[in-house]
């Protein structure tokens, strides 16, 4: 079998407070170099404490027709990768070779212009994507079905609703014909119907038989369309196997990560302001008993503890399935009269569900939290705990019930 | 849904002859001055270019009054003050010709090195997220100036004749000059442009520095009112030969001022040169930054 990707040694370093700050500006780079030649060696030193290495010494082979999952915490380096092999910025070390005509699912939207009918907008964007005006053409039509968008052809992108531009953007994407396709975290958004559609072309992508390199941090995806899983951890791949295996070791790293001292985590949101930090994250049965370790059905507490007591901090709490799919999410910002604001700045966020409705099984909590109306401080997985079998309003749970929630309910049945 | 078992596949393997890309760290010159690079990128070129010339025009009110009212505005403005108020030369001709033949590639230019100069940062989410050969953004605007261009010199030209003035044979030389002002245009943004996505200072200094390139353009005045040797020498700055050439090719009138339109035209392309070297040079870390 012929060979898609293959990289040798391949490393992407970034200079610190380079790629985060963005921008600096002209007077900095011009005081910079007038005072260069005073100060070579403390550059010197400056640059070696100061250097990121975001991916360091991949060696992957990645054959024609493989479909790979690219696993792992944020800044893993998984898209840094995909910006290597898809050109948009260039490797520090090593190389990568790239056989055949490479194509990418982009984040919706981008490189949709607002002001162009929805027609214009297919063809900028098939070309952005990289085909061919002719090619376009021919496959106009199908794309136009496939959105679902015959009557707002000539309408412009700005007066359709979110949904609609989410379903042109992805029926655009997936009439490429790439040979080898990459995808970065694109099917995270969409009405549900519309998701199963794009999962089914997805799945038909990777059933004609093309390469596709694949990441998302929802891992009940990468495991329906994967054959293979590629787990990295601070650029460097820890885990290189079938699907299944990888993501059993990207959970066992996720609990590592969960019980280690949070502080310690490298691996926060690159939003955030870092005024404060998560220091601790638990939730808590009311009956007491060990932390992270729930009954469904009964009362719990989620406790988060920060470093810094910041004005009128808020906090944002996810629970996600141990597949990656978020459950729900608790929003201190979408305020109700039942809360409580503490009159003293304290370093304790609590968040109390007067009834767990979890269905048995493991699960993990991501934090925001914000202060200043900045994002201070993000981690996913901040916790993982277990959810034990309980009842529900009386009603025990069905052993084998599906899917993450179970809810009170009742019935009115016939004799 | 299933995971697929590996012989339910069947691999599309890269067509005989695809190429392999080998993606590696580069030093130096390779990538806007490649022609294949830019051939294979030719579509999404034509679409960048059209991207820009729509929305220009859809997204005002005026539309395409905008690039007959600037220049003529100008002209307005110019003729009462400089004209009229300061009583500058204008080598024997009504003032109003004389300034509109000037700043209709005036216009042009200074349009080019405004919107060019963003042309990056303003589609950092295109330059973020997919590969192509970043000249394009900077040329596209260019490109779509040309639109505003041609309007602007069908409105010159009917001002021309009414005014009782005909055209001579120089009028053929119009493609020259507006290929030399398109040159100078795309050496300065490719540059301005690529310094804009690291430094934003850019976007500051561009609007100051066309109000000061306009004024040593012989736009107001003419350059006849220059002493020698500076007059020539003045010529290095491109838009010295292309406004004068402007002047002398739709007017019809005064002697070929071919001394400055030579100079404009190395000048011009000394600026391309010099101003896609430093493009290619920074290109390949536009991601990094923008």
């Amino acid at each position: 079998m012929s060979v898609a990707i293959q990289t040798r040694e391949l490393g992407k370093s970034y200079t610190l407070g380079v790629k985060g700050a963005g921008y600096g500006t002209l007077r900095e780079a011009i005081v910079e170099k007038t005072q260069r030649p005073f100060r070579r060696e403390g550059r010197k030193k400056k640059s070696d404490r100061d250097t990121l290495w975001a991916l360091k010494d991949l060696s992957l082979t990645i054959r024609s027709g493989e479909v790979v999952g690219l696993i792992g915490h944020n800044g893993a380096g998984k898209s840094t990768l995909l910006k290597i092999l898809s050109r948009i910025t260039e490797p520090s070390t090593g190389y990568a070779d790239v056989t055949g005509r490479v194509g990418s699912l982009l984040e919706v939207g981008t490189g949709f212009h607002p002001e162009l009918t929805g027609r214009e907008n297919i063809f900028l964007n098939g070309a952005i994507l990289g085909m061919r005006r002719a090619e376009i053409r021919t496959r106009f039509d199908e794309i136009v079905e496939f959105a679902e968008m015959e009557r707002f052809l000539d309408t412009p992108v700005k007066r359709y609703s979110s949904g609609m531009s989410v379903r042109l953007a992805f029926a655009v994407a997936a009439h490429l014909e790439p040979e080898i396709l990459l995808v970065d975290e694109v099917l995270a958004v969409g009405d549900a119907s519309f998701q199963r559609k794009s999962l089914g072309k997805m799945n038909e992508v990777a059933k004609e038989g093309r390469t596709v390199v694949f990441v998302s941090h929802n891992l009940a995806i990468i495991q329906a369309l994967c054959s293979r899983g590629i787990l990295l951890e601070r650029g460097e791949v820890q885990a290189d196997a079938p699907i299944v295996e990888a993501i059993d070791s990207y959970l066992r790293t996720l609990e590592r990560a969960a019980s280690d001292d949070l502080l310690e985590r490298t691996d926060r949101d690159s939003r955030a302001y870092d005024e404060t930090l998560v220091r601790r994250l638990e939730i808590q049965d009311a009956s007491g008993g060990h932390p992270n370790v729930v009954v469904a059905g009964r009362p719990a507490t989620i406790a988060v503890d920060v470093t810094e007591p910041l004005p009128t901090m808020e906090c944002q709490l996810t629970i996600v399935n141990s597949l990656g799919q978020p459950v729900c999410t608790f929003d201190s910002e979408m305020n109700a009269p039942v809360d409580v604001r503490e009159s003293e700045p304290g370093t304790r966020l609590e968040c109390h569900v007067e009834s767990l409705p979890l269905l048995p099984g493991r699960y993990r909590i991501d934090v925001i939290v914000k202060a200043k109306r900045h994002i201070q401080d993000g981690l996913q997985a901040a916790a993982l705990f277990d959810v034990e079998p309980g009842t529900v309003g009386d009603r025990p749970m069905a052993a084998e019930a599906e899917g993450d929630v179970v809810l009170p309910h009742s019935w009115r049945l016939p004799a | 849904m299933e995971t697929l078992a590996p012989e339910e596949r069947n691999p599309v393997t890269p067509a005989p002859g695809s190429e392999t890309l080998r993606l590696e760290p580069t030093r130096g010159f390779s990538r806007v001055l490649a022609p294949r690079e830019l051939w294979r990128y030719r579509d999404l070129a034509g679409q960048i270019a059209l991207r820009d010339i729509t929305v220009r025009y859809r997204q005002t009110a005026l539309g395409g009054a905008w690039a007959v009212l600037q220049p003529i505005g100008f002209m307005v403005v110019f003729s009462l003050i400089f004209g009229n108020v300061a009583g500058l030369s204008s080598n024997g001709l009504p003032y109003p010709l004389f300034s509109l033949a000037a700043l209709v590639p005036w216009t042009f230019f200074s349009t080019a090195l405004l919107l060019g100069s963003d042309s990056l940062v303003s589609n950092s989410a295109l330059v973020s997220k997919i590969y192509f050969p970043r000249i394009f953004m900077p040329a596209g605007v260019i490109v779509a100036g040309f639109v505003d261009l041609a309007i602007s010199f069908v409105i010159l030209m009917i001002i021309v004749f009414a005014w009782g003035f005909v055209p001579s044979v120089a009028i053929l030389t119009v493609p020259l000059l507006v290929a030399i002002a398109a040159a100078a245009a795309l050496g300065t943004t490719a540059a301005l442009s690529a310094i804009n996505v690291r430094y934003r200072d850019v976007r500051y200094v561009v609007p100051f520095a066309i109000q000061m390139w306009l004024f040593v353009t012989p736009v107001v005045y003419p350059s006849s009112q220059i002493d020698e040797p500076w007059r020539t020498l003045s010529a290095i700055n491109p838009m010295v030969g292309v406004v004068e050439g402007f002047r002398w090719a739709t007017l019809g009138t005064g002697n070929a001022p071919w001394d400055l339109i030579g100079i404009s035209a190395v000048a011009a392309v000394a600026f391309l040169l010099a101003g896609l070297a430093y493009f290619d040079r920074t290109e390949r870390a536009f991601a990094d930054f923008v």
